[in-house]
């Protein structure tokens, strides 16, 4: 009984809105955190990723930085709660495209962007976009970790304070559900009032992840997160990854190809600005249809 | 070998110059002491209870400072109040919303032209201005406009030096969710560039302390045997902001007054108020050093 009702709804949001969310009846409200998962049962693998939606559409993006060309009219669609790499050599836009998702490039004075960018459909470079609300719904984790040097409680807190939220006992609840799901709770549950400053490196990045969370952003864009990490902290964080892409969808920058062979579904090779190669994860690291992609993960660039 | 020959002479170069350099900061450091010691020697005997709490007299040995050093603080209480927050807006302003075009770098420049105009030229400005112009007279309150005037350049650089030393990763950090500008000026920027501010903002009042020629420029007397009315009140609204239309007396001027009189008892007071001066300066330069100290403890990148 239950799962006609659900296929039903499954069926009728794919003919009549597909993009938009699933829009549940009220009586299978219950169901909602299964729902993604449930074609995985059914479905052979293959079929997964062709049945989740987009959540992000890129279209001809071109940016320049002053008389620089830094990316050449990228194109590339990343579906919804899966993790997606962007490789390439330094220099070749990754982190640009990156910071394109959620307008970060905004804030460099002599950027031009030209092109499009869609999440859930809705062009994010119009006018009517509000930055602050995009921001929100598209948090950052950076290349080095950078807490506010203030205490983890109030790191954690910070994105909701500035939203309005001043309730002791929501803001609790938010930090502890944060920092259980950035799996740094246990160690710092104690010393909530200490200052982030004194965690480890790898504390302090798996702390900016929390902060990120607190906001319940849809997508969490991360800058070659563990590249100044010992290899310790650097699989703990990669384990988070694979816990964190359940709930959201994850784009990650990375210079380690072995990582993001690791953690993502999909990978986009960047080479000077342009979009190589961008399929799921194992056809580009086992069969990639681009000479320079196979050059590039077997080492052989240059 | 090759080079070896020379070694000797190089190493008798390298000691040469860490005596020129020794010398070169004896020259100042002995100057100043033996300014102080001679301050101390000639002012020291005048330095009591009566000297702080009498007003000047015709009488050497009866006259005091007390209208001076109760100007000087009222003085700079109005200069503090204007110019730290103009002076940190500004420097807000030009570092966090400004674009970046040449109409700002024409202000940027202006303002480091500012920092060197010679101080009078503010009084002349504050003459025409403050007393004829706005007709504020020559007051506390013209006087404290005065210097705030002449202070906010130093404010406003030391406020960019300060917010430029956070770093971008802070503000990207803050943006990323969903912070307005001004949300993170006020939370971050602003909070953990305190030390820097205070500092510079102390040392420009340091500046202003013992400045004289702009203050004789708007008109300030020499000799003054009042005080300014109290800002407390007992009556309803208790606070009373007389004393900023009151005329005034600064330390600075009372020396130069003093010293000006033939008298050689007079000189004497001169150089005691010399002292009390360069105790107040002292003693804020070395609030200066404090604050740096703790908040550069409390933060550190």
């Amino acid at each position: 009984m239950v799962k006609r009702k659900l296929e039903k709804a499954v069926s009728e949001w794919k003919d009549n809105s597909p993009g938009g969310r699933l829009e549940l009846p009220t009586e299978l409200e219950h169901l909602k955190i299964t729902v993604p998962q449930t074609p995985d049962i059914d479905a052979p693998d293959q079929a997964v990723s062709t049945t989740r939606q987009p959540i992000i559409q890129v279209t001809d993006l071109d940016v320049h930085y002053g008389s620089t060309r830094a990316l050449k009219s990228v194109s590339v669609e990343i579906p919804d709660r899966q993790a997606t790499a962007f490789i390439g050599p330094s220099g070749c836009g990754k982190t640009t495209l990156l910071r394109c998702l959620n307008r970060m490039n905004d804030l460099i004075d002599t950027v031009s962007i030209t092109g499009s960018v869609k999440i859930h459909g809705r062009e994010i470079y119009s006018a009517s976009t509000d930055v602050i609300d995009l921001r929100r719904r598209v948090g950052m984790i950076f290349q080095k970790w950078n807490p506010f040097p203030k205490s983890i409680y109030e790191n954690v807190a910070y994105g909701l304070r500035i939203a309005g939220v001043h309730n002791r006992y929501r803001l609790n609840e938010v930090v502890e559900r944060s920092l259980r799901r950035a799996a740094l709770w246990d160690e710092v549950k104690d010393n909530l009032y200490k200052s982030a400053l004194d965690l480890s490196g790898g504390q302090q990045q798996r702390l900016c992840i929390a902060r990120a969370l607190a906001v319940e952003p849809e997508v969490l864009l991360m800058d070659e997160p563990c590249s100044a990490l010992d290899p310790i902290a650097t699989a703990k964080i990669e384990e988070l990854i694979w816990e964190l892409k359940e709930r959201y969808t994850i784009v990650i920058v990375t210079h380690n190809m072995q990582q993001a062979a690791r953690v993502s579904d999909f990978t986009a090779f960047l080479y000077l600005g342009s979009l190589i190669e961008y399929d799921k994860t194992d056809k580009i690291f086992t069969t990639p249809q681009n000479k320079q992609t196979e050059d590039y993960i077997t080492g052989r660039f240059g | 070998m090759e080079g070896t020959q020379n070694i000797a002479r190089r190493k008798s170069l390298d000691a040469l110059f860490a005596i020129i350099g020794l010398l070169a900061m004896l020259v100042g450091l002995v100057t100043l002491l033996a300014l102080l010691a001679g301050l101390a020697k000639e002012g020291a005997g005048r330095l009591s209870w009566q000297f702080f709490t009498s007003y000047p007299s015709r009488f050497a040995s009866q006259a005091g400072i007390l209208s001076a050093w109760v100007g000087t603080t009222l003085v700079m209480l109005v200069t503090a109040a204007t110019a730290v927050p103009l002076g940190v807006a500004a420097g807000v302003y030009l570092e966090e919303y400004a674009p970046r075009n040449w109409l700002t770098a024409l202000i940027e420049i202006n303002i480091a032209n500012l920092a060197g105009v010679p101080s009078i030229v503010y009084g002349l400005m504050a003459l025409g201005l403050f007393v004829y112009q706005f007709r504020l007279g020559q007051s506390i309150v013209t006087a404290g406009l005065t210097l705030a005037l002449l202070i906010l350049p130093i404010v406003i650089v030391a406020t960019r030096e300060s917010i430029r030393a956070v770093p971008g990763s802070i503000r990207e950090a803050a943006y990323a969710l969903g912070a307005t500008k001004w949300q993170t000026v006020k939370d971050h920027v602003l909070p953990y560039s305190t030390g820097g501010i205070l500092t510079g903002v102390i040392i420009a009042l340091s500046r202003a302390i013992g400045e004289t020629a702009p203050l004789i420029t708007i008109g300030a007397l020499t000799f003054i045997a009042f005080l300014p009315g109290a800002p407390v009140k007992s009556e309803f609204p208790f606070v009373s902001f007389e004393w900023l239309m009151s005329p005034f007396t600064v330390m600075p001027i009372q020396m130069f007054n003093w010293v000006s009189r033939p008298q050689q008892e007079f000189h004497l007071n001169a150089a005691a108020a010399g002292l009390v001066l360069m105790a107040m300066t002292l003693a804020m330069n070395g609030l200066a050093i404090y604050i740096r100290y703790r908040f550069r403890k409390r933060i550190k990148w």
